[in-house]
């Protein structure tokens, strides 16, 4: 048995974790034809063990196993080449413990050393370079771009990101919930949510029925905010102004009601481990639901107007495509997976009960263009609000309390692990605790990490000039890649 | 008399029409915005202002913004105003116009060049290439004008239709649709152009002025708000017939610019900008109907 099964939101007793090799690491790959989810190291006495887990999005289960790499082995034969979903992992196990995947097409820095970073060159009559950043001219996070042009079109962009680190994982080890949510500021409750679930499984915490539904509750309210405010921010990026300031406003409705429930609009101090900090009442319930169908009914009105208006079509159709094929090969996550036609949502593959009774289907729209990340963005946005919709109702059944109470006891030597869909995409959360209960290893994945590299493809062939379309159309987090 | 009133409205006027794009742009979009003036105040800010220059530069890039105001100031007294009449009336001024614009327009272009900015070289490229297409619309229409009056001057839009009979009005139709196209790639509008947008790699006239600060900055957007107003000028021109009253040409004129710097205003808000290579699309519709012109005139100049 060369892995472990578990799932969603479960723990097990990481010295069962087996050790394999790396040629039967490849041909297990290769048979079970199962994404990465995580691929980070950790030192254990002079030995550094590699966990390597993957996702099986059809069976909503994970596996797990490891790789045991003695003080002297320094290298190893690199799985990018035939899984190129790997490459963004390797490349972060190699930064961090120097242990080099031989051949890796890409073995650039992550993270770290971004002033020995090795850029691509490219040579020609009227060839030129732009680069960008890492201050940006606008507010928002810093990140190194650079742009081989030939006239308007771009050839190629890399993308070099570090800028941010902060050493969240090593942060993490003396965790708490008010850390947690802050490690990337747009996914808050999506953050604070994996965190608390994979604490509440090393310690055997069960929560209340109601604190679950109200996390829902308010992941989904994020996902509403965040993909109104994207939205918003495409219009305006086209410099169509209607879009821009009605779903400007709209947004503030959205953030707004999140302010009611727990005293801050991004939903900070809502979740603590064991539960939910504030309780949603009747009449809260029913301004919930009251704020979010004025909500919809603006977004629908404006957002229909958008997608058929000539002008705005001519700028986002076929702009930043990224084929199906690409995207699986990158191992794109979440929302912009899904606008490329990848079939993944974790809510759903990883069979979250409070989602399961919803009539809807998976959100798929299969172009791959701004177009359909827009879109894709307008029917979550509407498939969020009826989730809303379900889970307030439900919330009358459940009235077994909010919190429960908590001892801060994890239990020793296990593995747990708990994916999220955040508005981006997948947050995986994983933990390993040491002999006496303490944490030794917390390892984070943010979305962005493995949809980098995505925008880097949608960029390709297109103009210079619709580069911050196709970067507003993925908006992918810095520092949850950098950390 | 009238030509003080002509130079008063030729510098303060686009501060206002400015002022009336923005505040049409604050209503459709639901929020109060600016105050009218506040153009003005920003000009005079930035006027008082010291210009800070990056080590890279030379003399070109100090004296761009200077020689490209001038350029546009002198253009400006060219153009008819208010009651039809330049303020300095030059035989074939239309021609001494365009090329005095694009004089200080290669200023501002080796001006922004002159930075070794990769950002602002491609300003430049984007501004000139835009610029090749405007001219020779521009000179096939007014050649067409000519042509049909006899008349060398700008004066000649207010002998259109007497000389054209019935194809008179169309003639001024299709002109007003060229000089509005015109204006808004020499404006840099939306659908062209973003004037508000941040985003270095869209951008074309705002990408070239990213180094400049202080006066220099002040005198660049003083300088493309006369020239957007140049355009508007022209168009007011040529829908207010020959002969009126000076009162009452007077406050055609000034509603007539009032009522475009509202259209311009809608029209951003409105539509979205085109996609960089479909924008040629749209600014060859200007090309095409200055051809018309064309063939209009020669139909009545030599048919029958």
């Amino acid at each position: 048995m060369n892995w472990i099964k578990l799932k969603n939101n479960t723990k097990i007793d990481a010295l069962s974790i087996p050790a394999i090799t790396i040629d039967e690491l490849r041909e297990d790959v290769r048979n079970m034809k199962l994404r990465p989810i995580g691929f980070f190291g950790k030192q254990e006495f002079e030995n550094i063990r590699l966990y390597i887990t993957l996702a099986d999005d059809k069976e909503g289960m994970i596996y797990v196993s490891s790789m045991l790499f003695a003080p002297d082995i320094k290298s190893y034969d690199s799985l990018t080449k035939d899984f190129p979903q790997f490459h963004n992992f390797e490349r972060e196990f190699y930064e961090e413990f120097g242990i080099e995947p031989k051949n890796h097409p890409w073995l650039k820095p992550l993270r770290k050393n971004q002033d020995e970073y090795p850029f691509f060159a490219m040579q020609g009559e009227d060839v030129h370079e732009v680069a960008v950043g890492p201050i940006h001219a606008g507010v928002i996070e810093p990140g190194h771009f650079r742009f081989m042009c030939q006239g308007e079109k771009v050839y190629d962009l890399e993308i070099m990101l570090g800028y941010q680190h902060r050493g969240a994982e090593a942060l993490m080890l003396n965790p708490n919930n008010r850390l947690a949510e802050s490690i990337c500021g747009d996914t808050v409750i999506g953050y604070n949510m994996a965190y608390s679930q994979v604490m509440e499984a090393l310690s055997d915490i069960k929560i209340s029925q109601r604190a679950e539904i109200i996390r829902r509750i308010a992941l989904e309210m994020e996902r509403i905010a965040i993909h109104i405010g994207d939205m918003g921010a495409i219009a305006g990026d086209m410099a169509y102004l209607m879009g821009a300031s009605v779903f400007g406003t709209t947004r503030t409705l959205v953030i707004n009601t999140m302010l009611e429930i727990c005293g801050s609009r991004f939903g900070r101090g809502l979740i603590d481990v064991g539960g939910v900090n504030f309780d949603i009442t009747p009449e809260l319930s029913d301004k919930i639901k009251s704020v979010l169908d004025d909500v919809i009914k603006i977004v629908d009105r404006t957002a229909k107007v958008m997608l058929k208006k000539p002008s705005c079509i001519s700028r986002m159709e076929k702009t930043g495509v990224v084929s199906m094929e690409t995207a699986l090969q990158l191992g794109a996550v979440g929302m912009a997976a899904r606008s490329s036609g990848v079939n993944l949502d974790s809510r759903f593959d990883f069979k979250d009960k409070w989602y399961k009774k919803c009539p809807l289907e998976k959100e798929i729209k299969e172009n791959g263009d701004v177009y359909s990340r827009f879109n894709l963005r307008y029917r979550e946005v509407k498939q969020s609000a009826e989730f809303i919709n379900d889970l307030l109702e439900k919330l009358k059944e459940n009235n077994d309390g909010i919190k429960v109470q908590t001892n801060n006891d994890l239990t020793p030597n296990s593995f747990a692990i708990s994916i999220t869909e955040g508005w981006r995409g997948e947050v995986v959360h994983t933990a390993i605790t040491g002999v006496s209960g303490e944490l030794i290893r917390y390892k984070i994945k943010d979305p962005s990490f493995n949809n980098w590299y995505m925008l880097a493809m949608a960029v390709r062939n297109n103009g210079i000039s619709d580069f911050p379309l196709c970067n507003k159309s993925f908006n992918l987090s810095y520092c949850g890649n950098d950390l | 008399m009238i030509k003080i009133l002509d130079i008063l409205i030729l510098i303060f006027m686009p501060f206002i029409m400015i002022g009336i794009i923005k505040k049409t742009k604050a209503f459709w979009g639901g929020r109060k915005g600016v105050r009218l003036f506040q153009p003005l105040y920003d000009v005079l800010r930035l006027l008082k202002k010291e210009a800070v220059y990056s080590e890279t530069t030379s003399w070109v890039f100090k004296t761009a913004p200077v020689i490209g105001f001038s350029a546009i100031l002198f253009a400006g007294l060219l153009v008819p105003m208010i009651n039809g009449k330049a303020i300095m009336n030059i035989p074939f001024g239309f021609i001494i116009f365009s090329y005095i614009l694009g004089f200080g327009k290669f200023f501002s272009l080796i001006g922004a060049m002159d930075t070794g900015s990769s950002f602002e070289g491609m300003g430049a490229s984007r501004e000139a290439c835009f610029s090749t297409i405007v001219e020779p619309a521009f000179f096939i229409f007014m050649g067409s004008v000519v042509a049909l009056t006899n008349n060398n001057s700008f004066a000649n839009f207010k002998m259109i239709l007497e000389n054209a009979g019935i194809y008179g009005y169309l003639i001024i139709a299709l002109a007003v649709i060229t000089l509005f196209i015109m204006l808004l790639i020499e404006g840099c509008r939306v659908p062209v152009d973003d004037p508000t947008t941040h985003l270095e790699l869209t951008m074309i006239h705002e990408v070239m002025i990213l180094d400049n600060s202080g006066v220099d900055l002040g005198l660049i957007t003083w300088g493309a708000g006369i020239k957007m107003f140049l355009f508007e000028a022209l168009i007011a021109a040529l829908i207010i017939p020959a002969g009126l009253p000076v009162w009452l040409a007077i406050t055609a004129f000034l509603a007539i610019i009032c009522l475009l710097s509202i259209i311009i205003g809608t029209i951003e808000s409105s539509i979205a900008r085109f996609r960089m290579t479909h924008v040629f699309e749209f600014i060859f519709i200007m090309s095409i109907t200055a051809l018309i012109i064309l063939t209009l005139v020669t139909y009545r100049i030599y048919g029958n």
